[in-house]
């Protein structure tokens, strides 16, 4: 299909999308172009290449991309891709290079940076139009790379705003993975899970900010983590306290989430205030809470830990749960295929406790055995093959809709509701990237 | 966490132990066993198949030596399988209906160790299809074992499971252990 602008503006009303855009091939290349190889996309955080040489594989929209780190420190984001007939350079998702990239085909070498640096037999090219330091004989690189606080982004697109203009307000999730670590630091523990997920990208974004899902899909989940509670407690043992984040979804039912407001901001992102970023009052947080007291000083400390945030969502690919350390960023394969990267950090001089809390809630939300997202998954699945049918184009977003709270260029929910504000909001900035494709400017 | 992580992590997983014919034998049933109540969802039988501080382990990377404090793909005591159970066979467990069908080959059985009180140190290799929501996936990989002797028989002590595509990605996630 021809998607002109208006085409592409008619599938987005103000409580409603059309059911095409979540479906259709020729939009999802679209989106590729002008949404995710023109944005600022995350690569990956600097701990995950931490010695010279080392290499991560990334994607960028449709682009497989490489980060290195070179041998003078400096971080590199490359297409994976050799100059000569095109093979691609690495092929394992990670590892280090060593002195230098060497193509497995016919043994070309590259820097870290992509410079190339030696061809076997190259008199063979005297005399021809390749020429060592020729542009198109480099590995290409990302047109921009930056990075905010250790976390790295590339955007393919030569102008644009920059990551900070992009990041505006969300960089709070990316400060309070940081700032909540009394060593001021953070780094990613281990490999990431990847799951795939068999449905639109879109679909994922609206799910992590809809607030009155929880109670409704995970209703089984949280029952059963209850009555095991429930029968620690009769045999006098105090269940860990990570089973609060699965008994939580039967704790506060499904009409109980209205009182965590969602606030949207112009670049598409939006947050949800904190339930699980809430402070308790247990010898682990409170010791601490002294540790921050000792590294910040009492009023930045307080400043920290008062940020009542539990879900950024970085658009168009990325969700942050600062108070738990993670992190999830989403590489759209295909309109119904969408693999995740499960990411989770390790905050500098934490106490353990505090890290094994975290890590408590990335098993039990997100690793390749959780009772959790696997029900996530099957409605989403299901969601995209109703969309692939017809009975109905219109997706529907009417809850609370024209009650949003507007200050300035932010819009907040309406006060106790579970509105649908975010999905609103994030299928108009849609419709605004996907026609602003007139120059890239 | 009982010792029985240190155990199989101070074993030496190639070498194989001389014992009887019966010892083999009784080993190789209670595999066998453990398999054919997971295949036919015995829970009962499957949990009392493991001791009160045992635990169910599935690393997430190859060469993890720790289950506590790290990411796994399962760490799971007695209290999360009862977890799981309750909630995989909750009638609001709708990702979960109808129910998995899992079948199971243990095969390559090989008594790595017994102690002077008979516990063992057993691994294998397994295959199992999984029949989920019409499809048919396939999982392979390696166990191994520390069995306690009780008066009444073994108890897993520890059982790890290392899958052959621990690293994914993959395309919904694992409800069973495997």
């Amino acid at each position: 299909m021809n998607w002109t602008n208006d085409k592409i503006a008619a599938l987005v009303e103000p409580d409603r999308a059309h059911r095409k855009a979540y479906v259709d091939e020729d939009l999802f290349d679209l989106e590729m172009e002008r949404i995710f190889e023109r944005l600022w996309v995350y690569i990956g955080h600097e701990s995950q290449v931490k010695n010279p040489g080392d290499y991560y594989l990334a994607r960028v929209g449709r682009q497989p991309m490489i980060m290195t780190r070179d041998h003078n420190g400096e971080i590199h984001v490359l297409y994976n891709k050799c100059p000569h007939r095109g093979a691609q350079l690495c092929t394992a998702r990670k590892g280090n290079a060593g002195r230098r990239i060497r193509c497995s085909y016919h043994a070309w070498f590259f820097n870290l940076d992509g410079r190339l640096d030696k061809i076997p037999a190259s008199e063979g090219y005297d005399g021809t139009e390749l020429k060592m330091n020729g542009p198109e004989f480099q590995v290409q690189k990302a047109p921009r790379v930056d990075s905010y606080r250790g976390f790295w982004f590339a955007s393919l697109a030569e102008n644009g705003p920059s990551l900070l203009g992009h990041l505006g307000n969300s960089t709070v999730a990316f400060d309070q993975l940081i700032d909540r670590a009394p060593g001021k630091e953070t780094e990613v523990v281990g490999d990431c899970f990847r799951m795939v997920q068999q449905s639109n990208w879109k679909i994922f974004l609206e799910n992590q900010l809809d607030a009155s899902h929880p109670g409704a899909t995970h209703e089984s989940t949280g029952i059963a983590a209850m009555s095991v509670e429930k029968d620690m407690r009769n045999v006098g043992e105090e269940p860990p306290m990570a089973y609060g984040f699965l008994s939580d979804f039967a704790r506060i039912g499904i009409d109980g989430w209205g009182k965590f407001g969602t606030v949207a901001h112009p670049q598409g992102h939006c947050s949800l205030e904190g339930y699980m970023g809430i402070r308790p009052d247990d010898p682990d947080t409170n010791e601490y809470v002294k540790l921050m007291y000792d590294a910040y000083g009492e009023k930045k400390a307080e400043e920290i830990l008062g940020v009542n945030l539990h879900h950024v969502l970085v658009y168009p690919c990325l969700s942050v749960q600062p108070p738990l350390q993670q992190l999830r960023a989403i590489r759209p394969l295909s309109p119904n295929r969408t693999l995740t990267e499960i990411w989770h950090f390790r905050l500098k001089d934490a106490p353990e406790a505090i890290y094994q809390r975290a890590l408590g809630y990335y098993y039990l939300v997100n690793s390749p055995s959780t009772m959790v997202n696997a029900d996530d998954l099957f409605n989403w699945w299901k969601v995209q093959h109703g969309l692939e049918s017809q009975g109905g184009d219109w997706v529907s977003f009417h809850r609370n809709a024209g009650f949003d709270v507007i200050e300035g260029d932010i819009r907040k929910s309406t006060p106790g509701s579970m509105s649908e504000l975010p999905l609103r909001h994030m299928m108009q900035v849609w419709k605004n990237y996907m026609t602003s494709n007139s120059e890239r400017t | 966490m009982n010792n029985a992580i240190e155990i199989l992590a101070n074993s030496d997983p190639l070498k194989f132990a001389e014992v009887t014919t019966k010892t083999q034998l009784s080993v190789e049933r209670f595999l066998h066993q453990q398999a054919e109540f997971l295949d036919e969802k015995r829970w009962d039988q499957w949990l009392s198949l493991f001791s009160t501080d045992g635990y169910y382990w599935m690393p997430a990377e190859e060469n993890q030596t720790e289950g506590e404090g790290v990411p796994n793909i399962f760490w799971e005591n007695l209290d999360m399988m009862k977890m799981r159970i309750r909630r995989n066979e909750h009638p609001q467990a709708h990702s979960q209906a109808p129910n998995n069908r899992l079948c199971h080959v243990v095969s390559n059985i090989i008594i790595e160790n017994q102690d002077a009180k008979g516990n063992i140190i057993v691994r294998s290799r397994f295959h199992c299809a999984e029949y989920f929501r019409y499809e048919v996936r396939n999982f392979t990989g390696k166990y191994r074992h520390y069995l306690e002797r009780t008066s009444s028989g073994y108890r897993i002590k520890l059982q790890r499971t290392d899958l052959v595509n621990r690293e994914g990605p993959f395309d919904y996630v694992l409800q069973w252990w495997l």
